[in-house]
């Protein structure tokens, strides 16, 4: 059983980061640990846990500025957004139902530091797009910060961009400032039922390839809706999200249904578009599952549909598509291996690269959860992780063996 | 300013370098002539001037390894250059360095509508990306003024922005895959055509990192559908505060613009006697708000704009009503910095980035600065992201004048980090605020961007001297000191 350190303030957090440093001894590092489960599993003697480091101490909504402790529940902030109808406009995705864990708990330290993010990015891009600066302390023990607090900065390496998807190892962040936006007044979603995939996805590219602001773009192969939970929809669905003022969305409504070709277009709007997009966000369909390994694949969005060909001729998979193609969330059957070879060489003929997102410990202990790396980018990779915790104390193996 | 110290073994072999790099680069790739190097001594901050070792202009990947290893193996150290447009000195050459040169690398590799990417070398002209894939209806979004000329590697190389960045972001949130080559002479493939990086996100490092880390050779970059239409107010208003009133009632009401640009009177008066835009001379600060989107988009919003502007106390507003008025508007701030070339023989930019609230503050700051410098200043500023741009008028000739606008730079740029905000918000730092990165940073901070230096470039031969005001051996960057015999925290909560 490990020892949980809560730091109540950040000359705490400095000073545990100083004694494991001097130990040598490492330290999971966790927000709310409702990710505990992804990345590849570890055991060690103790555990740091931000979540005291609580509380939104700046937020100017003209500013579209937000500053808060890396603890901070992401629930508490989207809450304090919606009193002035604004919104992390990445769209992070809550991992809880996938996991097995509750949802709604995540902190805000933890979407930035597995960089985060949602149907939406194909728009507005990710966790790593928000960030605009930090405070973190380091496995030297020192804290530090880069950034700022306005979104045009390019004073010194941008190591927001480094911190977002380092999985807490390289520095511990204590307080996150990111960027805020309006959230859409109207939204409405166009379904069109029936497509296989490869139509579905050229009718995705289609839309994207328009004028018409696409901010989600999703297919789902047939039974996989019924899963979705949010709409008792039997065959093959394609979804187009419009967002934003209430006469452009209607306008474009009317404009991307007649790109699209007219007829059998159902349109979802309000709660109903809501409800499915964040099922989608959320990958409600592959929940409750825990034993089916689920992969999460960021592929070029024309080459979505031949992946999961070549990956379902092989293996029974279940599959479905977001950002136009270009992500795909995967579910198979039970298997020692979880795919990985046969995932991983579909992926490598695209480019692209393969998560595992949900599998059990074993199989995470001994298939790489990150897609493995080429010798340059590996090179890097530790020199990187050494010039930030040369000791090796900060979720050391998470990410990969010996980082 | 200082730079390095010139290795003067270095520079007594620059015959034999050329030779070496002549192989390497055959035919008119390698630059020793004097005069010939002379085009390549400054890059857009012509205040500093310095003459490179050897100018080497490579054609092909492979040769860029090539020099690189040759350069790491002999301890030669290397400045990368686009179009040198920079205006931060970050393409600065080094007396003894070699100044590589990415203006060959021209081609456009592949257009890939269906991917919505283009992939480009690193010398094709930010411009003509767009000019590409005009042709479908398509354009890449970051958009420098010096779009015409600069590279999208520079652009790479210093994350830049343009006006239209407020809605559309600057170049790292419109880059999808990079190939590099570090100074070990590696080359490295990140990204391609997905979305988001697999392990440490190093394209978003490489993003800004003005040439320190490792040689672009490769880009690929999201291009999106041009707009269906836009339109653009033109607002006028007696005060500067109420300008910054009305830019702070768009966003909060909702509104992200698709650029939102300010100017004051003298930048309003200088722009109108060069370009005669139309704009009027009886404002102190002169609002150009353009909306893009969907028609019905852009006209819903357009009047609600116009509202906010009547409730923030302007006194004049023109809406485009033709594609020819919009760009009438335009035309203008288009030409600021020109404009005010002209009527002052020299001017030096400033690029910092302060809160959108604290705009009048600080302006009437600069206003102060500018009686004790006795120097006059014009500003234009991309209102919408805080980005200043204030130009301070000189003339080189006097004798202790461009000291002078140097300091008053330096002092503005202190403004902006007083108030919150940065040093600079899109052209750099390179020499040009090396120096005042302390202002910003502390000794820790500062030495934790150089150990990301030294994981790429731990000889630190690529563009030394810009960036860091203190250049620490990696070496002693790595070690750690800590204390041992730490007493685990009798105090502290644990569960
Ligand atoms: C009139 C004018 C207007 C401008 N307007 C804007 C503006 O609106 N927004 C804005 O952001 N900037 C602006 N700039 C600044 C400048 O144009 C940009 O910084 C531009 O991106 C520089 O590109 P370049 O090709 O000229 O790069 P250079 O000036 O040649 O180099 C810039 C830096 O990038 C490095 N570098 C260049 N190419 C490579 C490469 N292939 N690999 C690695 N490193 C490389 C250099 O070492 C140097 O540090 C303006 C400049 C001028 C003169």
């Amino acid at each position: 059983m490990a020892t949980t350190l809560k730091p109540a303030d950040p000359n705490q957090l400095r000073d545990m980061v100083l004694f494991m440093a001097s130990k040598k001894t490492p330290a999971e590092i966790v927000g709310a640990g409702t990710k505990r489960g992804l990345g590849r599993p570890l055991d060690l003697d103790y555990r740091i846990e931000t979540g005291a480091l609580a509380g939104i101490d700046l937020y100017e909504p003209e500013e579209l500025v937000m500053r808060a402790g890396a603890g901070t529940r992401l629930a508490h902030i989207e809450r304090a957004l919606e009193t002035h109808r604004q919104q992390l406009a990445f769209e992070p995705i809550d991992y809880g139902p996938l996991l097995g864990e509750p949802a709604g708990k995540a902190s805000i330290g933890g979407v930035f530091a597995c960089n985060l993010s949602g149907p939406r990015r194909v728009k507005a891009g990710a966790a790593r797009d928000h960030l605009l600066g930090f405070v973190a302390v380091s496995g030297r023990g020192e804290t530090f910060k880069s950034g700022g607090r306005v979104v045009k900065n390019v004073t010194g390496y941008d190591l927001c961009k480094l911190m977002a998807g380092s999985w807490g190892t390289l520095a511990v962040m204590e307080q996150v400032t990111f960027k805020v936006l309006p959230a859409p007044e109207a939204t409405a979603t166009l379904l069109i039922q029936g497509l296989d995939d490869r139509r579905a996805i050229r009718l995705l590219t289609l839309a994207l390839q328009s004028p018409h602001e696409v901010s989600g773009a999703a297919h789902l192969p047939a039974g996989i809706g019924a899963g979705a939970a949010a709409a008792d929809i039997a065959g093959p669905a394609t979804l187009l999200r419009l967002e934003g003022v209430p006469p452009s969305v209607e306008a474009r409504v009317a404009a991307l249904g007649e790109l699209i070709g007219g007829d059998g277009i159902d349109i979802l709007d309000g709660a109903a578009s809501l409800a499915i997009w964040r099922a989608l966000r959320d990958v409600l369909p592959f929940a409750g599952q825990a034993d089916r390994p689920v992969w999460r694949l960021s592929v070029p969005p024309a080459a979505g549909a031949g992946v999961v060909a070549a990956i379902g001729a092989q293996l029974p998979a279940e599959a479905y598509y977001d950002w136009g193609g270009g992500l795909i969330w995967l579910m198979l059957d039970r298997r020692a291996d979880a795919g990985a070879g046969l995932i991983r060489a579909a992926v490598g003929d695209v480019g692209g690269h393969a998560m595992l997102v949900r599998a059990t410990p074993e199989v995470r202990a001994s298939v790489p959860v990150f897609e493995p790396q080429d010798r340059a980018v590996g090179g890097l990779t530790r020199r990187i992780k050494e010039g930030f915790d040369p000791v090796g104390i900060l979720n050391p193996g998470r990410m990969y063996a010996g980082v | 300013m200082k730079m390095p110290e010139p290795d003067a073994a270095i520079l007594s072999r620059r015959q034999a370098i050329a030779t070496a790099l002549g192989a390497i680069v055959p035919g008119e790739g390698v630059i020793v002539d004097e005069e010939e190097r002379r085009a390549y001594e400054s890059d857009g901050l012509t205040a500093y001037r310095q003459l490179p070792l050897i100018v080497v202009l490579p054609t092909t990947t492979q040769q860029v390894a090539a020099v690189l290893r040759y350069c790491q193996g002999e301890g030669i150290k290397v400045v990368p250059r686009g179009a040198g447009t920079s205006l931060s000195g970050g393409a600065l050459p080094l007396t003894d360095g070699i100044l590589l040169g990415l203006g060959r690398f021209k081609r456009i590799l592949d257009i890939d509508y269906d991917n919505r990417c283009v992939v480009a070398q690193p010398g094709v002209t930010n411009l003509a990306i767009s000019d590409a894939v005009a042709e479908r209806g398509f354009y890449y979004a970051p958009d420098p003024s010096s779009q015409i000329a600069c590279t999208i590697g520079g652009n790479v190389a210093e994350n830049s922005g343009g006006v239209h960045c407020l809605k559309y972001g600057m170049t790292t949130n419109n880059l999808l895959g990079l190939e590099i080559v570090t100074m070990e002479g590696e080359i490295v493939r990140l990204g391609g055509r997905h979305l988001d990086a697999d392990g440490y996100d190093l394209l978003g490092i490489m993003t800004g990192s003005e040439g320190l880390l490792g040689v672009i050779t490769e880009v690929t970059v999201r291009i999106l559908p041009k707009p269906a239409t836009a339109r653009a107010l033109l607002i006028g208003f007696q005060t500067s505060e109420s300008a910054g009133d009305c830019v702070a009632a768009i966003i909060a009401g909702g509104i992200i613009p698709a650029g939102m640009e300010m100017m004051d009177r003298p930048a309003i008066h200088a722009v109108e006697a060069f370009v005669k835009a139309g704009y009027p001379l009886d404002v102190e600060a002169l609002l150009i708000v353009e909306l893009d989107g969907p028609k019905p988009e852009v006209d819903y919003l357009i009047g609600k704009v116009e509202a906010i502007a009547r409730e923030n106390a302007a006194v004049s507003v023109r809406i485009s009503t033709s594609e020819a008025e919009r760009l009438a508007f335009w035309a203008g701030r288009k030409a600021a910095f020109p404009a005010v070339g002209r009527i002052s023989p020299d001017y030096y930019c400033m690029d910092g980035t302060i809160p959108r609230h604290r705009l009048p503050t600080v302006l009437a700051r600069i206003r102060q600065l500018s009686a004790r410098h006795g120097l006059e200043v014009a500003n234009v500023f991309h209102a919408g992201d805080g980005n200043l741009h204030p130009l301070i008028l000189y003339d080189a000739n006097n004798s202790g004048e461009l000291e002078k606008a140097e300091e008053f730079g330096a002092d503005i740029l202190r403004l902006c980090v007083e108030v919150g905000g940065v040093l600079t918000g899109e052209h750099g730092v390179g020499v040009e605020k090396r120096d005042l990165m302390p202002i910003m940073f502390s000794d820790d901070d500062l030495k934790q961007q150089q150990r990301l230096k030294c994981a790429f470039d731990p000889k630190q031969l690529l563009n030394p001297g810009k960036v860091f005001p203190v250049l620490h051996r990696c070496a002693e960057l790595g070690r750690m000191h800590v204390r041992s015999g730490f007493t685990p925290f009798p105090d502290l909560p644990r569960f």
